[in-house]
């Protein structure tokens, strides 16, 4: 089991470090004859799946590459249009990879702000006196933590739901986020965290969280 | 262990039915507000959750605390949506909140012919019920009824 990801939000809600440490593949590659038996169509800059669900593809899941080429966005990574390529019946047989899209920059920093708002509203709506934001988020895929300070700033780990000691990683952050941000003379407050020390320690805290649970990463 | 308070949507995001047992703070707007910042937030949730999975999702959404409330949700194919706030220590009570669906809300409300769809609640046996039911839960306390 694993430690997906990190998230630090500063307290306006921007997104100010990011780390994807473990990321499941979960990817197809089929090859397909014409006509394609999927109606692909263009969503967020994306090539996705939208009607045709067969096997592990699902609707939703973003074309990755064509014939081994990378697709970034609307385009393989030797300039084709990937619908233009795909709807032309002479480039086929043609193998596709399908699998989940990964998030671009600007939705995790889209992402953050959002959880920024969730955050707040969760606090707003509580039956009872006294609430924080949301501490715990659960769903069937991941557990997502979120350690708010003192300060404002909040830390968010995105981890299997099996992985424990999650409480203890987040505090851990925010010492490392103290010891080699904070007190580098070269990083300002609120603004993206570009500091070599932060990231290797954060990396080794997430390694020896991951190892420290009851199911490590290889289990 | 307590139950703080109950809401019902529908697929359209009206409050089909509310009701509280615990409550010790409001969140200071009206009613009609209170429910769609919750159906708000809850809609976000979803696709807040749907793209930060790092994996295909089934169920999606489950249930989120803060330091004082936990809230659940289980939302049926048709749209329905259960959220239900209680105190931390409830763990996960998704068959019970599939039980309001499948045992109150189809049997009350669904095969009522006097109740409409998409408008909040009027039957009294269906708040009789469902009262009844969320008094007599194990994690329901029975002090300051």
């Amino acid at each position: 089991m694993a430690i997906f990801s990190v998230y630090v939000v500063n307290k306006a809600g921007g997104l100010i470090y990011q780390l994807d440490h473990y990321a499941p593949r979960s990817e197809t590659e089929k090859t397909f004859s014409f006509p394609l038996d999927l109606v692909l169509k263009l969503h967020d800059e994306r090539v996705v799946v939208a009607f045709g669900q067969r096997d592990s593809i699902r609707v939703g899941h973003a074309v990755l590459s064509i014939n081994g080429i990378d697709v970034n966005g609307k385009y393989t990574a030797d300039g084709k249009e990937v619908l233009e390529y795909l709807g032309n019946p002479t480039n086929y047989p043609v193998s596709i990879r399908f699998g989940r899209p990964r998030l671009s920059s600007n939705e995790k920093l889209m992402l953050a702000s959002m959880f920024h708002s969730l955050f707040a509203i969760g606090s707003q709506l509580s039956p009872e006196l006294g609430s924080s934001g949301i501490e715990m988020l659960e769903t069937d895929t991941f557990k997502l933590h979120c350690f708010q300070t003192l300060t404002g700033i909040k830390f968010v780990v995105l981890a299997d739901p099996r992985q424990a000691g999650i409480e203890s990683l987040l505090r851990k952050i925010y010492e490392i986020y103290s010891d080699f941000a904070l007190k580098n003379p070269f990083y300002s407050l609120e603004m993206p965290i570009r500091c070599e020390l932060f990231d290797q320690n954060l990396k080794l805290a997430l390694e020896v969280a991951e190892k420290a649970g009851p199911f490590g990463p290889g289990s | 262990m307590t139950v703080h308070n109950l809401y019902l949507f529908d697929r359209n995001g009206v409050c089909l039915h509310y009701s509280e047992w615990h409550r010790k703070k409001q969140a200071g707007i009206s009613k009609e507000e209170e429910f769609k910042l919750m159906y708000g937030m809850l809609f976000s949730m979803r696709s807040f959750v749907g793209k930060m999975s790092p994996v295909d999702m089934k169920d999606g959404f489950l249930a989120f605390q803060t330091s004082k409330y936990k809230l659940h949700y289980y939302e049926t194919p048709s749209g329905l949506k259960v959220v239900m706030n209680t105190d931390l220590g409830v763990g996960n009570i998704r068959d019970v909140l599939h039980q309001i669906y499948s045992n109150i809300y189809v049997e009350f409300v669904v095969k009522n012919p006097l109740c409409s769809m998409s408008e909040p609640i009027q039957s009294e046996l269906f708040r009789a019920k469902l009262d009844g039911f969320i008094r007599g839960l194990p994690f329901f306390s029975a002090r300051a009824g």
